[in-house]
């Protein structure tokens, strides 16, 4: 029996995130006596892959071709299949984000396998196979049971954590049978920016909200960003006024993240922002009103005026970074 | 070009959560519901589609797997534009046995674009949507944060890491949208509250699926430890704390 | 008896109430200072069909029932109470008013464009001589055979700039009393009318209230609203149904200030506690609920009289008193129960205290409510 990790490639490098459901796959073989497996399509340097040896992954199957760089839901879903199939899998562990929302379903239909998203740890039991995850926008934890012998999981991102595993890794490469030729879609333009700290990988993430008082004044709450390498992000109102772009918006109908620290700078804390980020391992709040609710949830708080904090925050950061 | 767009009916937003039956079932006394938001937001867009006549879009149904207790939501949808509602009398048991449901329908009718919010704003699942495209063997595109016709054919734009890509399809799509779909949800005008009555809502019993997982227990998650407070004019304190006491740095 | 609103009456509350807190709630403050007439929510809101909603849909408007009305407009005033005062006149006394008591002809010329929204009414009644009194007017209109002929001045006039289409009351036949009034209809762009300044008021500061004059305004005779003579009886009747408007309003002012009192009251914390469990806060709030309560079932009821097509006089002019006299004092104590912040226009409820007060004086003083009720009783007529 093995667990297969959906190794997802961010155009030919992996990313943290990769390392986690790798960590979380190798427990779960741990605990069920199976092997850790890599599933990684399209593009990517063995060396990179490689790294994954560290996180108890034994075997990669890489899929290679340059047309698996463009996912297609429908393919990619059909040759996980033949990979679950040839390998004896019992669980299939994908990221929860994008690209796990679009395949795990798939897979579920076609191998009629159980599929419980946005797991948040280690199954409760195996037989019955139960495992918690995050309901109700962050405000409740569901324990459910998958009834079928294969079991999808799709893991909520920064919920387990990097466990080191040193191991021997081989690489294996499958030759699918599937084709991209008879289905009716196809990519025409693609626009991305490859510097960018992406909201859902960034560990730090520095958000405005209303106090900001105007789009005018981000400056230094991006100057933030920029010394702690963050991320940055903003409440709801913030960007219903065009005053940051729809891209930033974090919160119940946003972006759901869970960085390892959420500084939330002039945001109030409606309970639907703090759904978005009610999974951050760290949250410290600056806002003028002693009452706001976001202070209920942060782990720490600091009161008075964002505009003069901010610059005095980010002295205060460049000092320790300098040490 | 007709378009399904397939509604959760969900607690409001604000809905302080509550559990009941020893914990297995959620407590909706006292709750209004509503259209779960990225639902609404898909249907907002749909209607907007629809009004303007450049595009190809002539009919936009509504379905929802649920009891008759959904209705007036499927109603608020068809005073928001929708011009057909659809309800398949059964509880929503799990995410595979509603996608059942409504694969069976589209299989039916046909819809050039079956429309699913990214998540439901109570189970979170963000299921159901892959699955009907599964079931049914047609294209689906997830993370979908807009949609332009030109002519019958139709560019969709969907969030990648880093980034956007842009999708042409042909034939039935299934397509998962996200926040940016629409500005903001639709507010129903006088008008369509009016016709809402007169729109057919359309109730058609369910058909035999298996379960493929069940919920066996809800929690509520551990009450948070009371925010500790740093003097604006000793940042360094939280600097320490950040990097010895909670180690995120 | 049944309390419960049916789907419909929640969608429209719904709607009214998305519209107010996700809209209006923007820039209210704004237009409070510098006193700014919200045109472009107002082009939304008839989109949305809010400005015509009781009208039959035959001439274009919404259809739908005075409950639902008294709702929406109790939602807009929760945030924007001069919204609530434009969508009122509009739908209560103007279109009301030609749908009541006007011809064919002035339903399909008048109503229609009204009740889509696409122009806005206002009902031109006060004189700086004849508030309350409306029995002496001074503006007269001369029969000059296929039509009148118009001088007087207007005063306190919501709508004023923003209106195209004015309903005048006028003097014909100064000899036969309230007899001799009527009821015009007049295009604000007749030849001769002149739009006075822009009262600068206390409250209510975003709808727009001129004086507007009238020198030698030739009005066709084919826009008096009834028979020659009709106009006092019109614009009593109107104003009973204008007052489930005002009333509403005055509703939406006290809700909007508790519900940010009670908000601010579990928040603020003093002597180690949030205030709400002060019982000196506590028990003001509990007087604010009740009241609101009861302001509230006195507007429905008038509301559903007039749905039942029963009279309502009485009961509408009991909901203006009692709502606005609400309106006053819970504003006032929301102010109170914010201490400090309340008095400073962020917390919005200064703004509210300062509306309130103007729900008390127009469309009837509460005195002239009082006299209404209080003939009612003396006639055996309650």
């Amino acid at each position: 029996m093995s667990v297969l990790v959906y190794i997802e490639n961010f155009g030919g490098k992996l990313k943290k995130q990769n390392f986690e459901l790798a960590s979380f796959a190798s427990k779960l073989a741990e605990s069920t006596n199976s092997t850790a497996k890599a599933l990684v399509l399209g593009t990517i340097n063995n060396a990179e892959i490689e790294k994954l040896n560290q996180f108890g992954i034994e075997k990669i199957i890489k899929v290679e071709g340059e047309s698996f760089n463009i996912r297609i839901n429908k393919v990619f879903t059909q040759v996980i299949e033949e990979v679950v199939l040839k390998e004896n899998v019992s669980m299939v562990l994908f990221p929860d984000n994008n690209t796990g929302k679009a395949l795990a379903p798939r897979l579920s239909v076609r191998l009629r396998a159980g599929f419980v998203s946005g797991v948040v740890s280690l199954p409760e039991s195996y037989n019955p196979f139960i495992i918690i995850k995050r309901a109700f926008s962050g405000k409740a934890f569901a324990k459910v049971k998958i009834n079928t012998p294969t079991k999808i999981l799709s893991l909520a991102i920064n919920s387990f954590g990097l466990h080191e595993k040193p191991v021997t890794l081989k690489i294996e490469y499958f030759e699918t049978q599937v084709s991209f030729a008879d289905v009716p879609i196809k990519m025409v333009e693609r626009k991305v920016s490859e510097n960018k700290v992406s909201l859902f990988d960034a560990d730090i993430v520095v958000s405005g909200g209303r106090g900001m008082r105007g789009p005018e004044n981000w400056k230094p709450l991006e100057d933030l960003a920029t010394v702690l390498g963050a991320a940055t992000a903003c409440s709801r109102p913030v960007s219903d006024d065009g005053w940051r772009s729809h891209d930033e918006h974090v919160g119940q109908t946003g972006k759901i993240i869970a960085p390892n620290l959420y500084i939330a700078v002039g945001i109030s804390g409606a309970t639907q922002h703090v759904a978005g980020v009610s999974r951050s391992k760290c949250l410290v709040a600056i806002n003028t009103d002693s009452d706001a609710p976001i202070f209920e949830v942060a782990n720490y708080g600091i009161l008075g005026d964002v505009q003069k904090i901010l610059p005095k925050l980010t002295e205060a950061f460049k000092a320790f970074k300098g040490d | 070009m007709k378009i399904l767009v397939c509604i959760s009916n969900v607690p409001d937003t604000t809905t302080k959560i509550k559990f009941t039956d020893k914990q297995t079932r959620f407590d909706p006394t006292g709750v209004q519901w509503i259209i779960n938001p990225w639902d609404e937001l898909a249907l907002s867009r749909s209607v907007d589609l629809k009004e303007d006549s450049s595009n190809p879009v002539s009919e936009i149904t509504v379905i929802n797997v649920g009891t008759s207790e959904t209705e007036p939501t499927l109603r608020k949808c068809l005073a928001i534009g929708a011009d057909k509602a659809i309800r398949i009398d059964s509880e929503p048991k799990d995410a595979f046995f509603t996608a059942q449901q409504i694969a069976n329908y589209v299989q039916k009718e046909s819809f050039e674009f079956v429309v699913f919010g990214i998540e439901s704003g109570d189970y979170n699942g963000s299921s159901v949507g892959g699955m009907v495209a599964e079931i049914l063997g047609v294209p689906s595109v997830s993370s979908v944060s807009d949609i332009k016709f030109n002519g019958s054919s139709a560019t969709i734009e969907r969030d990648v890491d880093g980034g956007k890509e842009y999708m042409q399809v042909q034939g039935t799509t299934v397509i998962v949208v996200q926040k940016g779909f629409a500005k903001e949800p639709r507010i129903p005008n006088m008008r369509g509250i009016m016709m809402a009555r007169q729109k057919p809502l359309e109730v058609l019993a369910a058909i035999d699926s298996e379960l493929l997982t069940e919920i066996i227990e809800f929690n509520l998650p551990e009450p948070k430890a009371k925010v500790k407070m740093i003097d604006p004019d000793n940042l360094q304190e939280l600097v320490a704390l950040l990097s010895k006491e909670a180690k995120v740095l | 008896m049944n309390f419960e609103l049916n789907e419909e009456q929640q969608m429209i509350r719904q709607a009214a109430r998305d519209y107010a807190q996700r809209e209006l709630i923007k820039d209210v403050i704004e237009r409070d200072e510098k006193a700014i007439y919200p045109a472009e929510h107002i082009k939304k809101l008839s989109e949305l069909g809010f400005l015509g909603m009781l009208v039959d849909p035959k001439y274009d408007g919404g259809g739908m029932d005075t409950v639902s009305y008294v709702l929406a407009i109790e939602e807009f005033s929760k945030v924007d109470s001069s919204i609530g005062v434009i969508i009122s006149v509009n739908n209560s006394l103007v279109c009301y008013g030609i749908e009541s008591f006007g011809t064919e002809e002035q339903k399909q010329k008048w109503l229609k464009p009204l009740a889509r929204g696409e122009k806005i009414g206002a009902f031109l009644l006060s004189e700086p001589g004849a508030g309350s009194d409306a029995t002496s007017q001074k503006t007269t209109a001369i029969d000059m055979g296929d039509y009148y002929l118009v001088n007087g001045v207007k005063n306190w006039i919501t709508n004023g700039n923003s209106a195209s289409t004015y309903i005048v009351i006028v003097q014909t036949h100064k000899e036969k009393g309230h007899k001799g009034i009527n009821a015009l209809l007049v295009d604000k762009y007749s030849p001769g009318i002149t739009v006075g300044v822009h009262e600068n008021k206390m409250g209510m500061r975003s709808s727009d209230t001129h004086s507007i004059q009238f020198t030698d305004v030739k009005v066709p005779k084919e826009n008096r609203l009834g028979d020659d003579g009709f106009g006092f009886k019109f614009a009593m009747k109107t104003l009973e149904g204008g007052r489930i408007g005002i009333a509403s309003q005055a509703l939406g002012l006290a809700s909007g200030a508790f519900e940010l009192a009670t908000k601010y009251a579990k928040e603020r914390k003093a002597f180690g506690t949030e205030i709400i469990n002060h019982q000196a806060i506590a028990f003001k709030l509990a007087d604010m609920a009740t009241e609101i309560e009861a302001a509230r079932l006195l507007c429905l009821k008038a509301a559903w009289l007039k749905d039942k097509g029963l009279p309502f006089g009485n009961a509408s002019a009991m909901a203006k008193l009692y709502a606005a006299d609400t309106a006053m004092k819970v504003t006032t104590e929301a102010v109170q129960i914010h201490g400090g912040y309340g008095y400073v226009k962020e917390y919005h409820v200064e703004r509210m205290m300062r509306d309130a007060k103007l729900t008390q004086i127009y469309e009837g003083t509460s005195e002239i409510q009082k006299i209404v009720i209080s003939r009612a009783i003396a006639n055996d007529d309650l």
